[in-house]
């Protein structure tokens, strides 16, 4: 997880106290996944930017009567989606997170396996290639750039799951809740962003031609 | 279970949803099957690369206007 932040008691004293560099962190924290949260209900990323910080002004009001019966993050999240479905329905984008049909293509391709006609229909044609440890710097910071450039390049969707799941590390049943959405679409959401990820790390490593 | 039906049930089987007999044939070809082990592997590896990207942010205008409204916030 990116940031390590204290506790919910901690951060909530901190809000209400006026704690300035408990709230730099959180804005470091948690921005990130807001404004991808807020991408996915409104057109622009203007827009998205102002529906964060109106969330921010109305978590300043509303801290006094926040009383823990969620966590803080879902709490804030819930205020950014409320403030970004008022947005996005004014600028008549809102498509709804439960409507969606998945989409049923593999996410590996086809042409990796064998055909229906083989002795071993799909099965691997060759293993996937087993990939090099990343403990030197250099090569950390490259993956690190390409997995962060793999997940710009997912559907919107896809890439607010992946990062309330794998970045944030909120469990499945509260990005279910948080996003109104089943535990089905919910998991081939973030199986289709982790697989799409998956991919780029392997055209990445093939091409680096580090041996492990 | 073939390769290609396994590789689409890799999230499923991390976050402990399989049925039983799907998670038992899932398993057992895991077991004679390098490939899959791999495929598998790497996709636990993505989960961990994913955590350790550093969250993106703000435009800087919008993170000071914030810490500005934050610090004059009226407050008893």
């Amino acid at each position: 997880m990116g940031v390590v932040l204290p506790t919910d008691d901690v951060l909530v004293d901190g809000l209400r106290a006026g704690d300035e560099e408990m709230f730099a962190c959180l804005l470091n924290g948690w921005s990130g996944s807001m404004v991808r949260l807020a991408r996915s209900f409104v057109s622009t990323a203007a827009s998205a930017e102002e529906v964060v910080q109106d969330t921010w002004l109305a978590v300043f009001q509303g801290i006094e009567r926040f009383e823990g019966r969620s966590s803080l993050q879902t709490w804030v999240y819930r205020i950014l989606i409320n403030i970004a479905r008022k947005r996005g329905s004014a600028e008549q984008r809102t498509v709804p997170w439960a409507s969606l049909v998945p989409d049923r293509d593999p996410t590996v391709d086809s042409s990796r396996f064998r055909g229906p006609h083989d002795q071993y229909p799909g099965g691997w044609l060759a293993f996937p290639e087993r990939w090099p440890s990343t403990e030197g710097e250099v090569l950390a910071n490259e993956v690190r750039a390409t997995v962060a450039a793999a997940i710009q390049s997912l559907p919107i969707r896809q890439q607010v799951v992946l990062t309330l799941r794998d970045i944030d590390g909120q469990t499945a049943d509260d990005v279910c809740a948080l996003l109104d959405i089943s535990t089905a679409n919910q998991r081939v959401l973030l199986h289709r962003a982790r697989a799409a990820v998956r991919s780029r790390l392997e055209r990445y490593f093939a091409a680096t031609g580090v041996e492990s | 279970m073939t390769c290609a039906e396994l590789v689409e049930l890799v999230t499923a089987f991390l976050e402990g949803a399989l049925d039983p007999d799907t998670e038992r044939r899932f398993i057992e070809h895991l077991a004679i099957c390098d490939g899959c082990e791999t495929y598998v592997d790497q996709m636990r590896r993505t989960v961990a690369e994913v955590g350790q990207v550093e969250p993106e942010s703000l435009s800087d205008e919008t993170r000071d206007r914030l810490l500005e409204a934050f610090r004059t916030f009226p407050r008893e």
